[in-house]
């Protein structure tokens, strides 16, 4: 279970998190939508401790993450980035083997390549992509080696950074599907931030809205349709009037 | 009365800002320095920086050297005819060569190379968010990326500048022997008998200096980037500039501690 309370996060005066307050159960997957810039990579930072809250506190199965030793907090979590953020000057099976290659969870060269290939099958690349180098793939090929690495050291909790983001609606839909089959699969926690809606009815067990630095609304996918916060519902269908302005 | 001291304040937020910016280096250095000697180490990754700037600085840092080296001998011979002291080309190119503009040279032209190429890549990798995926996969940046480029710099660059040297020398021997006429056995032995070992190792302790300060200075500028573009664009330069001032002033600070009385 991550659990958020009371996280505030300023960038000069420029409060973006102002006291937000959420729960992942282990096992589900959940999905934080808003507006752009309202603050839902730096929710996903701070819980990494890429950014780190101005006050508030954030535990994982009871683990404070401030305290908790880095390393094997870390390794604990994959994270799928919104550009793929893979390393350009590395081949596609290194990108991917990345962990695998160095630090705890190091294996031999061969056997990191071997499952580097596998993870690569698992989205959808064939095994002649693993020599490729980043610059050579497409948005989409670069989006599915980023799941792959992500899900390469088989962690607990995934992070899916606006997961389809740039794609065509054909590959957004291979996306969704396979983040769908892989969080299933390997029982995971995921938490995915995105504005798509159809990312958020095919990825989501619950849904999360954070509007104004704080969680909007909170609740089962199967309520976010029927709920009648007025958020939520100029949000998923697209209105320009409402409570959320439209000029931000 | 403000507008008088407009151009004041001017200077003192700039002489501030320059104080404040070698003061987060020097930080940012000690912080690379502690990482050095604490494992887990990246040797491939070390090869890979060494590789790149010290093999393939070769070529522009022997270039700029047979230049120097010719222009040296050209100007030390016009000057000492003045005096009638023609004969000492020999041993003032070596002199100068592998003292001052072998190092100073050497360290400006990989500060022109490396430092930009190391905060544009790096500059790079954190606009495209290759620096937060580093620590997502468990890796430190600072262990990553800066300290195999700082250990690579600070031991590539001064076999360059022995390198630069002797091509320097060269240089000057060249011009020496078939321009102003110097027979070429006299104007070698010239140059073995004033040049002492102090002279070369100096050079070369200067050039692990600079390396070291070319290495920073961009490992600095490119993880604190700004965003887009223009932010690298900006990192890049301002590497540049830093480095060569930097080296500058340690030259100037290592000839005084090396040099004086």
């Amino acid at each position: 279970m991550i659990t958020l309370s009371g996280i505030h996060k300023a960038f000069g005066p420029n409060k973006v998190l102002r006291g937000v307050d959420l729960s992942v159960p282990t096992g589900q997957s959940m999905v934080i939508i808003g507006g752009s810039g309202t603050g839902k990579s730096v929710l996903l930072k701070c819980i990494l401790g890429l950014v780190h809250p101005d006050t508030g506190t954030i535990t994982v199965d009871g683990q404070d993450a401030d305290t908790a030793a880095r390393d094997a907090f870390l390794a604990r979590f994959g994270m799928l980035f919104q550009g793929g953020a893979l390393f350009d000057s590395l081949p596609v099976w290194q990108n991917v083997a990345f962990r695998l290659l160095r630090g705890s969870l190091k294996r031999p060269k061969a056997e990191a390549r071997e499952i580097a290939i596998e993870k690569l099958r698992r989205v959808g690349l064939k095994p002649e992509t693993a020599d490729l180098f980043p610059a050579e793939l497409s948005g989409g090929m670069q989006k599915r080696v980023g799941l792959a690495r992500a899900i390469a050291a088989e962690p607990e909790i995934i992070f899916f950074d606006e997961p389809t983001t740039g794609l065509d609606p054909i590959m957004a839909g291979v996306i969704n599907e396979l983040i769908r089959e892989i969080v299933t699969e390997m029982g995971a926690t995921a938490m995915t931030i995105t504005h798509d809606m159809s990312s958020v009815r095919a990825i989501a067990d619950r849904v999360a809205m954070l509007h104004s630095g704080v969680i909007q609304w909170t609740g089962p996918i199967a309520e976010m349709d029927t709920t009648a916060d007025p958020y939520v519902q100029q949000f998923i269908h697209g209105r320009a009037e409402g409570p959320i302005e439209a000029v931000r | 009365m403000s507008l008088l001291f407009a151009p004041l304040r001017g200077i003192g937020r700039t002489t501030f800002a320059a104080f404040a910016a070698i003061g987060r280096i020097a930080i940012f250095a000690g912080a690379a320095i502690s990482h050095l000697l604490r494992p887990p180490f990246y040797p491939k990754e070390f090869l890979q920086a060494f590789l790149q700037i010290g093999y393939f600085s070769l070529p522009v840092v022997g270039l700029t050297a047979l230049f120097t080296g010719g222009a040296l001998a050209l100007q030390i011979y016009s000057g000492g005819a003045r005096f009638s002291a023609e004969t000492v080309v020999p041993s003032i190119v070596a002199i100068g060569m592998v003292r001052e503009l072998g190092p100073v040279l050497g360290g400006l032209m990989v500060a022109a190379r490396v430092a930009s190429s190391i905060a544009a890549e790096i500059g790079t990798m954190k606009v495209t968010e290759q620096i937060d995926a580093l620590v997502t996969l468990s890796t430190h940046p600072m262990k990553y990326l800066t300290v195999p480029r700082v250990l690579a710099a600070t031991l590539a660059v001064p076999i360059l500048v022995a390198v630069g040297d002797s091509i320097g020398i060269f240089g000057g021997y060249l011009v020496g022997v078939n321009r102003l006429g110097f027979n070429p056995a006299n104007y070698l032995k010239n140059t073995r008998e004033f040049l002492e070992i102090w002279d070369v190792v100096s050079g070369l302790w200067k050039g692990a200096a600079f390396g070291f300060i070319v290495a920073v200075t961009g490992c600095y500028y490119g993880m604190n980037s700004g965003r887009g573009a223009q932010g690298v664009g900006r990192a890049t330069k301002a590497a540049v500039v830093a480095a060569s001032v930097l080296i500058l002033a340690t030259n100037y600070l290592l000839t005084e501690v090396f040099f004086s009385a």
